[in-house]
């Protein structure tokens, strides 16, 4: 039992980045049915942006002008991270994918994987491959419940995770914006008829996916502290077949897939051998697709109603 | 003006006597290439048309030129000019002739050219292998993502599980191995066995692909792609959890047969069979399944068979060059096949062109020589090859060359006009 409630914990954390970055594939997927493969790559992006306000405000509180708290230094770097990296999910999609809104999907999807190495790239050549060490903002300690440990790092990265899924959740259920996406994903030939401009929706829809993958990039630095330029593409990848697995366009849907991801992956490592973790997760992903082929929460489309 | 006469001028000059101006050009290198290369004060002969010299050493750029221009340019533009007349008559001549004869002849001057060119250099061997087995994958995977219209992502897999089936076959018949012991056949049967190796991949490939087959051509949509994403990994852990063949350290002593010859004449058969295949009544109807496929089921079309058949055949093709490939290398390992080799494969058939054998072939050679040529610039290669390749998507959505189809009879003919016609092309351009 024991052992059962300290894997749910690590499961829970390791989940929580899956479905946050399950959440911007699918709410993209959703909308433009394109599968954004840079995700995972702004997730890296906002998780060093992440890196350098924090360092940044830890420098600057230390100068002595203005001492700030590290709790406060944290959240400002939750804010702040998310702000920027939304703003580059939003140049990513004016730059690279806009001009391919009519082309077919496949070509804008080799586009989105261009993206992604050229962030990965790019970081590469302005960073050099030196690992850097996400700051440890808060006094990491350990709470023994009935033999299971848990750091306090981990319940907030958790109750945050599910924090701003809720606000996610909300936001597209019960706000006029939330309604127009849910309008654009439900029909984006008639909807647009209706006045709702295509390029504001896609816009917005690019900078919450962003600003979600950049607070999954700091959880991760906290997490694990160290950052490199290829730290996204993995994350990505299995995220990306989260969002797929959740439904298209379902938000409790894929931040459910990302917590089972993360479940299946740490009881596998947990009971098996860690080698054949990616080859049991991926075979049980392989064996709910074939049985629920629209994902958990999905319902039947057509993918050519979009081309 | 000049340009125009110059264009109409060669106009006239039929393939054959193209590859009459390759010949002789890379005999040229053959035979002058190195003292040339002294007196332009390059330190040796251009490996691949200057590019590593001219990025290295800017100061070496005109010389480079030069010697590209000296060696290549003006020997094959000047001979293929004067041999026009000559290469004409011939190609006439082999209009009489069964197309099968004429289009051999014509692939033994390429070989040939090939095959002097590469001669002069080790490392041309290795770039022109890769480049022929990168044709054969973006050939298959075009078949899916282009002809049938789906996306694909398990083109790594399959070329990893023929690459390590094919290399079980040989290393256990034909070499001694630590874990599959002493050789089970003659050594001497080796090479006449290797393309029964080779099929072995295909054929392995192809079984697994029924894996994916089955649970996602059950639906329409966007399955494929998510569920061969999800095989690729089963198929990369799966090897690196094998410890008959290595695990994750790789899997090597792979008897090297994979030379010019045998990779040119796999790539040949290829691209025929795939050729063939694509304008046959099963292509046709997986065209017609790609742009609307109720319609192409009203219309007697089996779609999901047609697809499935597609797709093993696709797999086929990528076990095949798997296959070559771990026997070009002596060494394969599961890194190999990942997700950098899978946006190596799409960026080929995207930049080269959906639906169009003639745009695989020009996909893989540009971005496998673009690779090769740009390495000395080590990191930003990965950022001007990308850069490159979105602005193609986005002034070329389908690719450079989409939706044409390879002529043979066009590409063979002799190209002597009659005058008043050239006079005709010329003042319409």
């Amino acid at each position: 039992m024991t052992f059962f409630l300290q894997n749910l914990v690590n499961a829970l954390q390791w989940g929580s980045f899956y479905a946050l970055i399950a959440l911007g594939y699918s709410m993209v997927y959703s909308i433009l049915m394109l599968f954004n493969f840079a995700h995972g790559d702004i997730f890296m992006v906002g998780a060093y942006i992440g890196f350098f306000i924090s360092t940044g405000l830890v420098v600057f509180s230390a100068s002595g002008i203005l001492p700030l708290p590290n709790w406060l230094i944290l959240m400002l770097t939750i804010v702040f991270a998310m702000i920027a990296t939304s703003f580059l999910g939003m140049i990513v999609e004016r730059v690279a994918y806009r001009p391919l809104r009519d082309a077919p999907r496949a070509s804008v999807a080799v586009t989105a994987m261009m993206v992604g190495i050229i962030l990965e790239t790019g970081n590469l050549a302005l960073l050099g491959a030196r690992r850097r060490n996400f700051p440890a903002l808060i006094e990491m300690t350990t709470y023994k419940i009935g033999g299971v440990s848990v750091t306090n790092t981990r319940i907030m990265i958790v109750v945050l995770s599910v924090l701003l899924m809720l606000a996610l959740h909300l936001f597209i259920r019960r706000t006029k914006w939330g309604m127009a996406i849910r309008a654009m994903a439900y029909d984006y030939v008639v909807v647009p008829l209706m006045g709702v401009s295509v390029n504001t929706i896609t816009v917005l829809t690019f900078g919450i996916g962003s600003a979600l993958a950049a607070a999954a990039g700091i959880f991760f630095g906290i997490a694990y502290p160290v950052l490199e330029p290829y730290m996204g593409i993995l994350v990505g990848w299995k995220a990306f077949v989260a969002a797929i697995l959740g439904g298209r366009g379902s938000v409790p849907g894929a931040a459910l897939a990302g917590f089972l991801l993360g479940f299946i992956e740490i009881f596998v490592a947990a009971i098996f051998p860690s080698t054949l973790r990616d080859l049991i997760a991926y075979s049980i992903i392989l064996i709910i697709l074939t049985f629920r082929p629209h994902g958990f929460f999905g319902e039947a489309y057509s993918a050519r109603l979009r081309l | 003006m000049l340009l125009n006469r110059i264009r109409s001028q060669f106009a006239q000059v039929p393939l054959l006597g193209w590859l009459f101006g390759a010949l002789i050009a890379v005999a040229v290198e053959y035979l002058v290439g190195s003292p040339l290369a002294q007196v332009l004060g390059l330190a040796g002969i251009p490996a691949l048309f200057g590019f590593e010299i001219m990025l290295k050493k800017p100061l070496l750029i005109p010389s480079a030129i030069l010697y590209v221009l000296a060696v290549y340019v003006l020997p094959a533009g000047a001979v293929a000019w004067l041999s026009s007349s000559l290469a004409n008559w011939l190609a006439t001549k082999f209009l009489s002739f069964p197309r099968w004869l004429s289009v051999v002849i014509h692939l033994g001057l390429l070989y040939a050219a090939l095959h002097l060119w590469a001669s002069l250099n080790d490392y041309r061997v290795l770039v022109v292998r890769l480049t022929l087995i990168a044709i054969m994958l973006t050939l298959s995977l075009n078949v899916v993502n282009g002809y049938m219209g789906e996306f694909s992502c398990s083109h790594p897999g399959f070329m990893a599980l023929g690459a390590y089936a094919a290399s079980v076959f040989t290393v256990a018949a034909f070499v001694q191995d630590d874990v599959f012991g002493p050789p089970l056949l003659p050594p001497v049967l080796g090479p006449f066995m290797f393309p029964v190796a080779l099929i072995v991949g295909g054929l392995v490939a192809a079984l697994a692909a029924l894996l994916v087959a089955i649970p996602s051509f059950r639906t329409r949509g966007d399955y494929l792609a998510i569920i061969s994403l999800a095989f690729m990994f089963i198929v990369k852990s799966l090897i690196e959890n094998l410890e008959i063949v290595g695990g994750p350290r790789g899997f090597m002593n792979q008897p090297p047969w994979a030379d010019l010859p045998t990779v040119f004449v796999w790539t040949v058969v290829c691209v025929a069979i795939i050729h063939n295949f694509v304008s046959s009544t099963l292509g046709k109807a997986l065209c017609a399944i790609r742009d609307d496929e109720t319609a192409a089921e009203t219309m007697t079309v089996d779609t999901r068979r047609t697809k499935m058949v597609a797709f093993l055949f696709a797999a086929f093709w990528a076990g095949v060059a798997g296959g070559l490939f771990a026997h070009l290398m002596s060494y394969v390992n599961p890194g190999t096949f990942g997700v950098l080799k899978l946006s190596e494969v799409l960026a080929m058939v995207y930049l080269g062109g959906l639906n169009s054998v003639v745009g695989s072939i020009v996909g893989a050679v540009s971005l496998q020589l673009l690779m090769e040529a740009l390495r000395p610039l080590e990191v930003l290669k990965w950022i001007i090859i990308p850069t490159l390749l979105i602005l193609v998507m986005i002034f070329r959505p389908t690719g450079l060359i989409a939706f044409r189809e390879l002529d043979i009879e066009k590409l063979l003919k002799p190209r002597q006009k009659p005058v008043e016609e050239v006079k005709y092309a010329v003042a319409s351009d």
